[in-house]
C-alpha cells in the first residue's frame, strides 16, 4: 500500500473502506476515492489498452481529460476511472483488450504500427474483388472498433430532469468562481455555483497557498442563503440565451441564467516525447491531486519536468511524502525560484536543463532519457502549463487564440450576459485570479442593475512564468504521442499535411486527431503547432480548435430523462372499457377499435349494420376543437379556409377545407357559427396541434381582431348516428327542438340535453342522420350514460373506429392524411364545390389558380371490386400502360354492399364512373376495379338529410 | 524547431501520395467554374475531367475542402424514396457508390448493411407499403416486414413499450448503407486534381456577373474569373449564391442537427430509423453511435446546435434501445440544409445561360454525390439535361410538377 496519513487525502474517509474488483481481482479503497485513485493506492496503474496499438495506458490528468482511464463498470461502458467515485461491490474491467489487460493478445498491434500510417485505411482493404470490403475487410475493422461494450440486457433508470433559474450562474468553484459567487451573493443576487469536483476550491484543494484560507472562504460561501452550491455538477454546454445544462449524476438541470460567469480554469497540457504515454507519467497537477485528495504516494523515485513553477510545487509535495526526486528537468530558467530549486537540489534532486527525449518501460515507466542519459524512475511529473478550458467560451462564440512569442492563449468573448473570470481569462497568480473573479461578479451585478463596487486590478506576479513553449520532441522512432485517444504520433500529423490536408480541420478529419473521447483537450495545441510548422504559418493563422457541445461526456439517459410516452385518453375511456371495447392507439390517443369479444369481422359488421339500420354512438372527443372569437372571426376563417364563412349565418354549420401555400389539402373540419363573433371549429385529430399553431402564426401576421382557444381537451364529443338518431335525442329531456324542420341538416344549436350544456351540430361522416353533441369533458360520462339509457330501447349501440372507417368509406368521405398526400389539391379530390369562387384571398388560392391553369393529372376516385377478386391492399399501385399513375388509399369490405370498395388515385382520364382500372395487388397479381361515384352508399344524400 | 520537426517527419518511410495539391494561383479564366468544393462539386469536376475531357476547371470554396454539409452529414445512402423519378435517380447513386472505391482508388468504405425503418402507426405502415410497391416497381431492394421480421433484422430493438409507440412493422431496404463522407470528397478531389482540375480553398465568390442572359464571370475575394460555364453547388448557401446571379430559388434554409456517442464495440449492424420518433441511428466503423433526426422547426442560417434537439434525439434513441441510456455522448453539431417545397433537389438549367444548378439538397444530398456529379458533368459537357435529371428542373415549380418526397426524408436522411 502506498496510502499516506492525514492531512493527505482530503477526500477520502479512512474509516469507510470499500471493496471492489478490477479485472477479476479484489481491491479495497475508501469512501471518497475514485476508481483510479483506489487502484493507484494498490499499485495498479495500468487501466486500459489504447484504441489502435493496444499500448498500456493509465491515468494522466486525474481530471478525466483523456481516454486512458475509460473502464467498463458493470453494464456501463466508457466511465472515466479518475472521475468515477468508488462504490461498494463495483465490478470494474478494462476495455478494448483481447484476453486480459495484463495479457492483451492485440498488444502485437503496437509492433505492426509502421504498417498502419495515418489514413492507411483509405488506401487499403480494397481488393481483390469489389465484394472483399463488405465480406472480409469491414467485418475485420468492425471487430476491432469501439472501446467498451453496451450491455444489451441493461435497463438503466432513475434519470431525471429539472429546471433552474438564477440571476447569476458561476461555472467553476476554483478561486475565481468562489470569489465571484461570494461577491455576487453578498450583493443580493440569486446565485448558483456549480463545479464538477466534490469539493469547493479548485486548485486550492491540491495546491494550497499560504495567503488564502480556503476553509474560511468555503465557510463564507456556505453561509450565504442566496448562494446555491452544486458540487459534483458538470456544466456541459452553453446554448443561446444563457441556457446551460448542469448534470449531477443522473439528473439534468436545465438552467436559465440572466448572467453567466465562466471560471472554468485550465487544462494542464502534456509534453510530447517518445513513450510519453506510459503509465506513471502524469501531469504535475495529477501528482498533487493523488497526494492531497486521495493520500496516494504516486511513486518512489521521480523525475519532474518543470516548465512552469507548478512543477516545483509538485516536486515539493513529492518530497513531503517521501518520494525521491531523481531529477528536476528544467526546459528553461525559472527566475525568482532559485531558492526553491536549491532546496530540491539539497534534498538530492539532480537539476538538469533541457528536455525529456524519451521514456521507456513495459507497462509502467522505468526510465527517462535526458540529454542522452537514461535516469531510472517510476514516476514522471509533467508541468508545462495550462490551456484555458476553452469549451464553454468557444461554444458561446469565442475564438481561441495563441501567441507564438509569449506562448499565451487568448479567448475573445464579447457577448452580453457572459463573463470570463480567473485563469480561463488569462490570469495566473491566485490573488489576480480572485480579483478577476470579483471583477466579473461586479460586471454581472451591474448588468442586473445591482449596485456593485470596483475592484482594483492586481499585479499578476506569476503570469510571466505561467506559460512555456509546449515541449514537442519528435523522435525518429516515433511513439511520440500527440493524441493518446487515437494513438497519433507527430509523424502522423506531419504526413497528413504532406498529403495535402493543410487546413487544421482537414488534418483533424484525415488523421482523426482530437476526435476521440477527450475531444482535443491534450492534442489541440500540439496539433496546431505541428500543422503551423509544416505549412509555414503561425498558430494564429492555423487556428487552434473549435468546440462543440458537450464539454464532457454525458449519458443519453440524462438527456432523455424520464422518457414518458405521451398517452391521451378521452373522458369516456372508462365507459369504453366497461362496454368491452378493444382499445387501440391512434397517434397519442387511445380509441375504441370495436366493442365486444369474439370474431372481429362479425363484431364490426354488426356495428356497421346498427348504424345503417338503427343508431350508433361514437366517441369523437379526439377531434380538434377550436374556438375562434372576435369581431373579425369570420374574416379570419375566410382567409384560412376555402369556403365562405364571413357571410355564414349564425346557427349554420359549414364544411372547412384548409390548404397550404401549394394548394395542397392539409386539414378539414366544420365551423359552427355560434354567434356573430364566435365560431366553433373542428380539426382532424392528428392535425389540430399544427392547425392551432398555424392559426396563431397567421393571426400574428395578419393582426386582425381575433383570438383562438384550443378546446380539444376541454370539450368531448359524442356522435349519434343512424336512422333512429333523432328518436334517441327526442327521448332525452332538452330545450332543443330536434324535429326535421326545427333542426335541419348543417345547422347547430346551443342548449341543454339531459341537464348538460351542449353544442349540437347536425353533420355526418357516416352518411346517416347524425348529430354531434359536444359538452365540457367533465360532463361527458353523464351525457354518454343518458344517451345510452335513452337509446337502449331503440337499439342504440356504441361503435368503434373500424366501423367508423368503413361507414365513411361507404359514403366516400376522405380521411386527410390517408386519402391525401403532401400535394393533393381540392380538384384532385373532386372538391371544387368546397372552394369559394368569390373570395379575393385564402391561403393557397394563388397556387390553386395556377394549378387549375396547368390542369391536374390524377383524380381520387371510388373503386368497386367484383366478388371473388383479390382485394388490393392499401398503397397498391394503380397502373396505366404498365406505369404507376396513382395508388389505393383506402380499402374495406363493405358489409352494406357486400363488395370490396376503395378510394384510389387514377389518371384523370380514367376517372369517369364505369372505367376499369388496373391495380397491382400485394401478391403482384393484376386486378381490375371499376370506377364508381364518390359515394358508394346513398349518393343522393337522402339518408343524412332526412 | 520548424525544420527539425519537418526533418523528423520526413525521415519516416511514409510514401506520400499527395492527395490534395496546395491551392494554386487563380487564373483569369476557366472553361468551367464550380462554386462549392463539397462532394457534389468535386464529383462533378472528376466526371468532367475523366469522362468528358474537360480539365480547365476551377472548384472554389470559401472555406476548407468539403467542410460544409459533406463534412456534417450522417452519410446515409439509400434509394427507398416515394416517386418513381426519385427512386430512379437515387438508385443510380447507390450503384455508383458500389463501384466508387475502385473508381477513385480510394477506400470510401461503402458499407451496405441495409436500412430498417420502423413504423409505430398504421399510417406509417401504409406509407411504407407505398414506398415498397413503388420501389419494387423500380427494381430496388425493398420490402415491408412484420413485427417478427423487424425482430429478426434488429434483435435488440425495444418492440414493447406498448401504446402509441409499439413497433408494428418495418421497411427493409437491403441496398442502404453508409460511406465515409470525407473520403468521398477527398477521393473525388484527388482524382480531379490529378487530371488538372484546380481546387481553390479559402476562395469566396462575392458576385456572379451576368450579361445578355448569360453568365460571364464570378468575382472572388482573390480576383475575377471569367467562365463559360458556372455550376452552383454550395449546399446551405445555394439560395444566396443563385441570388447573386439574379435567380431566386424556392429554397428555405433550416438547421439540421446530429450527434455522436463515445465508441463502443459494434452491436448494431443495420441503419435504423423511426418515423414517429424522428430519430435515426447508425453505428460507425469506429464504434460510435451516430444519431440524427428531423430539421429544426424554424429557418435559420446558423450551425449552432441546441440542447432541446439533443434531448429529443436522446429520447428517441433510448426509446428504441433502452440500454443506451448508459452510453455517453461525445459531440453534437449542425449543418444548414437548403429545403425545397417538395423535398426533392433542383438540378439542371437556370434562367441564366451557362449557369447550372445543383441545389436544393436539403437533408438528402450526400447519397446523391456521385450521381449528381456524374449527371451534372454531362449537362455541362453536352449542354443537354439527361433524361434522369429532367424531372428535377427548376421550372417544375412553375408547372406544379412537384416530386413529393416529404414522407421519405422526414426522419431518415
Amino acid at each position: 500500500m502506498t496510502r499516506l496519513d492525514a492531512p493527505f487525502g482530503s477526500r477520502i474517509d479512512r474509516s469507510r473502506p470499500i471493496s471492489f474488483s478490477f479485472e477479476g481481482q479484489r481491491f479495497t479503497g475508501y469512501e471518497g476515492d475514485t476508481i483510479a485513485s483506489a487502484l493507484a493506492a494498490s499499485g495498479q496503474w495500468m487501466l486500459s489498452r489504447s484504441f489502435k496499438y493496444h499500448r498500456p495506458r493509465g491515468a494522466f490528468s486525474m481530471a478525466g481529460a483523456e481516454a486512458n482511464t475509460l473502464v467498463q463498470v458493470g453494464s456501463e461502458p466508457n466511465l472515466a476511472a479518475d472521475l468515477t467515485p468508488l462504490a461498494e461491490g463495483m465490478v470494474v474491467s478494462a476495455q478494448n483488450v483481447n484476453g486480459s489487460l495484463a495479457r492483451d493478445r492485440d498488444a502485437v498491434m503496437d509492433r505492426l504500427g509502421r504498417f498502419m500510417p495515418v489514413g492507411f485505411y483509405y488506401r487499403t482493404f480494397m481488393g481483390p474483388t469489389r465484394k472483399a470490403w463488405l465480406k472480409w475487410w469491414e467485418p475485420l475493422i468492425r471487430a476491432k472498433a469501439g472501446l467498451g461494450m453496451v450491455d444489451l440486457a441493461a435497463r438503466p433508470d432513475g434519470f431525471d430532469k429539472s429546471h433552474l433559474h438564477c440571476d447569476i450562474l458561476v461555472v467553476g468553484a476554483g478561486p475565481a468562481g468562489l470569489a465571484a459567487a461570494i461577491e455576487a451573493a453578498e450583493a443580493g443576487a440569486d446565485v448558483i455555483l456549480g463545479d464538477e469536483s466534490p469539493d469547493l476550491g479548485g486548485r486550492l484543494t491540491y495546491a494550497p497557498e499560504a495567503e488564502v484560507d480556503l476553509t474560511a472562504l468555503v465557510a463564507r460561501a456556505e453561509a450565504l442563503p442566496a448562494l446555491r452550491i452544486m458540487t459534483g455538477t458538470v456544466c456541459n454546454g452553453w446554448f443561446e440565451d444563457n441556457w446551460l445544462p448542469l448534470i449531477r449524476g443522473k439528473a439534468l438541470h436545465r438552467c436559465r441564467a440572466r448572467e453567466v460567469i465562466l471560471a472554468t480554469g485550465g487544462i494542464e497540457q502534456p509534453a510530447v516525447f517518445r513513450g510519453n504515454d506510459l503509465p506513471g507519467i502524469l501531469t504535475g497537477g495529477a501528482v498533487r491531486r493523488l497526494i492531497r485528495h486521495y493520500g496516494v504516494r504516486p511513486g518512489t523515485r521521480s523525475v519532474i519536468l518543470a516548465g512552469t513553477p507548478d512543477g516545483l510545487g509538485a516536486a515539493e509535495d513529492l518530497l513531503d511524502v517521501g518520494t525521491r526526486i531523481a531529477a528536476l528537468v528544467l526546459p528553461r530558467d525559472l527566475p525568482g525560484h532559485a531558492e526553491r530549486i536549491g532546496r530540491l537540489r539539497s534534498a538530492g534532486a539532480e537539476i538538469l536543463t533541457g528536455r525529456i527525449e524519451a521514456a521507456r518501460g513495459g507497462t509502467h515507466v522505468e526510465a527517462v532519457q535526458v540529454g542522452g542519459r537514461w535516469i531510472d524512475c517510476d514516476l514522471v511529473a509533467v508541468s508545462v502549463g495550462h490551456a484555458p478550458s476553452w469549451q464553454l467560451p468557444c461554444q458561446a462564440g469565442a475564438r481561441l487564440g495563441y501567441d507564438d512569442a509569449t506562448c499565451r492563449f487568448s479567448l475573445d468573448l464579447a457577448r452580453d450576459g457572459l463573463h470570463l473570470a480567473g485563469s480561463v481569462a488569462g490570469h495566473a497568480s491566485t490573488s489576480a485570479v480572485i480579483a478577476d473573479g470579483r471583477r466579473a461578479a461586479m460586471a454581472a451585478l451591474r448588468a442586473l442593475d445591482i449596485d456593485a463596487g470596483n475592484v482594483s486590478p492586481c499585479q499578476d506576479l506569476e503570469l510571466a512564468l505561467a506559460h512555456c513553449a509546449l515541449p514537442l520532441n519528435p523522435h525518429p522512432k516515433g511513439r511520440d504521442f500527440v493524441d493518446f485517444d487515437e494513438d497519433l504520433q507527430v509523424k502522423d500529423i506531419v504526413n497528413a499535411v504532406r498529403e495535402g490536408y493543410r487546413e487544421l480541420e482537414l488534418v483533424k478529419r484525415f488523421s482523426t486527431v482530437g476526435m476521440g473521447p477527450s475531444q482535443g483537450r491534450h492534442s489541440a495545441l500540439a496539433t496546431a503547432r505541428i500543422v503551423a510548422a509544416a505549412t509555414g504559418r503561425s498558430v494564429a493563422e492555423t487556428g487552434v480548435t473549435t468546440a462543440r457541445p458537450p464539454v464532457g461526456p454525458e449519458t443519453l439517459g440524462a438527456l432523455a430523462g424520464h422518457g414518458h410516452v405521451e398517452e391521451r385518453r378521452t373522458a369516456l375511456h372508462a365507459r369504453h372499457l366497461e362496454a368491452g371495447a378493444e382499445m387501440r392507439p391512434v397517434g397519442a390517443w387511445w380509441r375504441p377499435y370495436l366493442y365486444g369479444r369474439g370474431d372481429r369481422v362479425e363484431r364490426i359488421t354488426e356495428e356497421v349494420r346498427a348504424v345503417r339500420e338503427g343508431a350508433g354512438l361514437l366517441d369523437v372527443s379526439t377531434l380538434g376543437k377550436l374556438e375562434v372569437r372576435g369581431p373579425d372571426a369570420g374574416a379570419f376563417l375566410d382567409r384560412l379556409y376555402t369556403m365562405a364563412h364571413a357571410n355564414q349565418p349564425v346557427g349554420k354549420v359549414r364544411y372547412c377545407l384548409m390548404l397550404n401555400e401549394m394548394a395542397a389539402v392539409i386539414d378539414d373540419g366544420v365551423a359552427f357559427r355560434m354567434a356573430d363573433d364566435v365560431f366553433y371549429v373542428t380539426a382532424t385529430t392528428g392535425a389540430v396541434a399544427r392547425v392551432y399553431a398555424d392559426m396563431a402564426l397567421w393571426n400574428a401576421q395578419w393582426r386582425i381582431r381575433v383570438d383562438v382557444a384550443n378546446l380539444t381537451a376541454a370539450f368531448s364529443g359524442l356522435n349519434i348516428t343512424g336512422p333512429k338518431a333523432r328518436d334517441v335525442l327526442q327521448a332525452l329531456s332538452s330545450d332543443i327542438d330536434f324535429s326535421p324542420a326545427g333542426f335541419p341538416y348543417l345547422e347547430g344549436r346551443i342548449g341543454v340535453v339531459a341537464g348538460i350544456p351542449v353544442r349540437v351540430m347536425r353533420i355526418g361522416f357516416t352518411g346517416e342522420l347524425s348529430y354531434e353533441l359536444h359538452c365540457p369533458s367533465s360532463h361527458a360520462p353523464a351525457l354518454w350514460d343518458a344517451v345510452m339509457a335513452a337509446g337502449a330501447p331503440l337499439g342504440l349501440r356504441p361503435y368503434g373506429l373500424e366501423a367508423s372507417r368503413i361507414l365513411r368509406l361507404e359514403k366516400g368521405h376522405i380521411l386527410i392524411g390517408q386519402d391525401t398526400d403532401a400535394l393533393t389539391s381540392p380538384d384532385e379530390l373532386g372538391f371544387g364545390w368546397a372552394v369559394s369562387k368569390k373570395k379575393a384571398f385564402f391561403v393557397g388560392k394563388r397556387a390553386l389558380e395556377m394549378r387549375r391553369r396547368l390542369g391536374e393529372s390524377r383524380r381520387l376516385v371510388g373503386l368497386i371490386f367484383e366478388p371473388g377478386t383479390e382485394a388490393p391492399g392499401e398503397s397498391c399501385l394503380v397502373l396505366r400502360g404498365g406505369e404507376p399513375v396513382g395508388h389505393v388509399t383506402s380499402v374495406a369490405h363493405s358489409p352494406t354492399l357486400g363488395r370490396v370498395i376503395a378510394l384510389a388515385y387514377t389518371h384523370v382520364e380514367d376517372a369517369a364512373p364505369g372505367t376499369e382500372v388496373t391495380i397491382r395487388a400485394r401478391s403482384g397479381k393484376l386486378v381490375t376495379g371499376r370506377v364508381a361515384g364518390h359515394a358508394f352508399v346513398d349518393p343522393e344524400n337522402r339518408r343524412q338529410e332526412i | 524547431m520548424v525544420l527539425r520537426l519537418l526533418k523528423y517527419g520526413l525521415r519516416s518511410d511514409y510514401p506520400v501520395t499527395g492527395d490534395i495539391p496546395v491551392t494554386p494561383t487563380l487564373k483569369p479564366a476557366y472553361d468551367v467554374v464550380i462554386i462549392g468544393a463539397g462532394g457534389h462539386g468535386l464529383a462533378c469536376a472528376h466526371y468532367l475531367s475523366k469522362y468528358h475531357g474537360i480539365h480547365d476547371v476551377a472548384v472554389l470554396d470559401k472555406g476548407w475542402l468539403a467542410g460544409g454539409n459533406t463534412a456534417r452529414n450522417t452519410t446515409t445512402i439509400r434509394s427507398n424514396y416515394i416517386t418513381p423519378q426519385g427512386i430512379a435517380f437515387y438508385k443510380e447513386g447507390v450503384t455508383l457508390y458500389e463501384a466508387m472505391s475502385e473508381e477513385l482508388d480510394f477506400n470510401v468504405m461503402f458499407s451496405q448493411r441495409g436500412q430498417l425503418t420502423f413504423a409505430h402507426s398504421e399510417a406509417t405502415l401504409r406509407s411504407f407499403h407505398l414506398r415498397a410497391e413503388t420501389g419494387r416497381h423500380m427494381g430496388i431492394g425493398i420490402e415491408v416486414v412484420d413485427q417478427k421480421g423487424v425482430e429478426a433484422l434488429c434483435p435488440h430493438l425495444n418492440m414493447d413499450y406498448g401504446g402509441a409507440l409499439e413497433v408494428l412493422g418495418g421497411l427493409w431496404h437491403p441496398d442502404g448503407g453508409t460511406a465515409r463522407h470525407d473520403a468521398v470528397a477527398w477521393g473525388y478531389a484527388a482524382q480531379a486534381a490529378r487530371r488538372g482540375v484546380e481546387i481553390h480553398q479559402r476562395t469566396e465568390v462575392t458576385a456572379i456577373e451576368v450579361a445578355g442572359g448569360r453568365v460571364q464571370a464570378v468575382v472572388t475575394n482573390r480576383g475575377r474569373i471569367a467562365a463559360g460555364q458556372v455550376m452552383i453547388a454550395c449546399g446551405g448557401m445555394n439560395y444566396d449564391m443563385a441570388l447573386k446571379a439574379g435567380v431566386e430559388l424556392p429554397i428555405r434554409c433550416y438547421p439540421l442537427q446530429a450527434m455522436v456517442t463515445q465508441p463502443v464495440k459494434p452491436w448494431l449492424h443495420t441503419l435504423v430509423s423511426s418515423v414517429s420518433l424522428h430519430t435515426y441511428l447508425v453505428q460507425s466503423s469506429r464504434g460510435e453511435m451516430v444519431i440524427g433526426g428531423g430539421s429544426d422547426p424554424y429557418q435559420l442560417y446558423s450551425t449552432r446546435s441546441t440542447l432541446d434537439m439533443k434531448e429529443h434525439l436522446a429520447e428517441g434513441a433510448v426509446h428504441l434501445f433502452p440500454f443506451l441510456k448508459n452510453l455517453r455522448l461525445l459531440r453534437q453539431w449542425a449543418g444548414i440544409t437548403d429545403m425545397t417545397p417538395d423535398y426533392s433537389p433542383i438540378m439542371g438549367e437556370s434562367p441564366v445561360d451557362g449557369l447550372w444548378l445543383d441545389c436544393g439538397w436539403g437533408t438528402w444530398g450526400f447519397k446523391a454525390t456521385p450521381v449528381a456529379g456524374k449527371r451534372m458533368a454531362e449537362c455541362i459537357a453536352t449542354g443537354r439535361v439527361p433524361e434522369i435529371l429532367q424531372p428535377f428542373a427548376l421550372e417544375r415549380f412553375e408547372r406544379f410538377a412537384l416530386l413529393n418526397e416529404m414522407g421519405a426524408t422526414a426522419a431518415s436522411h
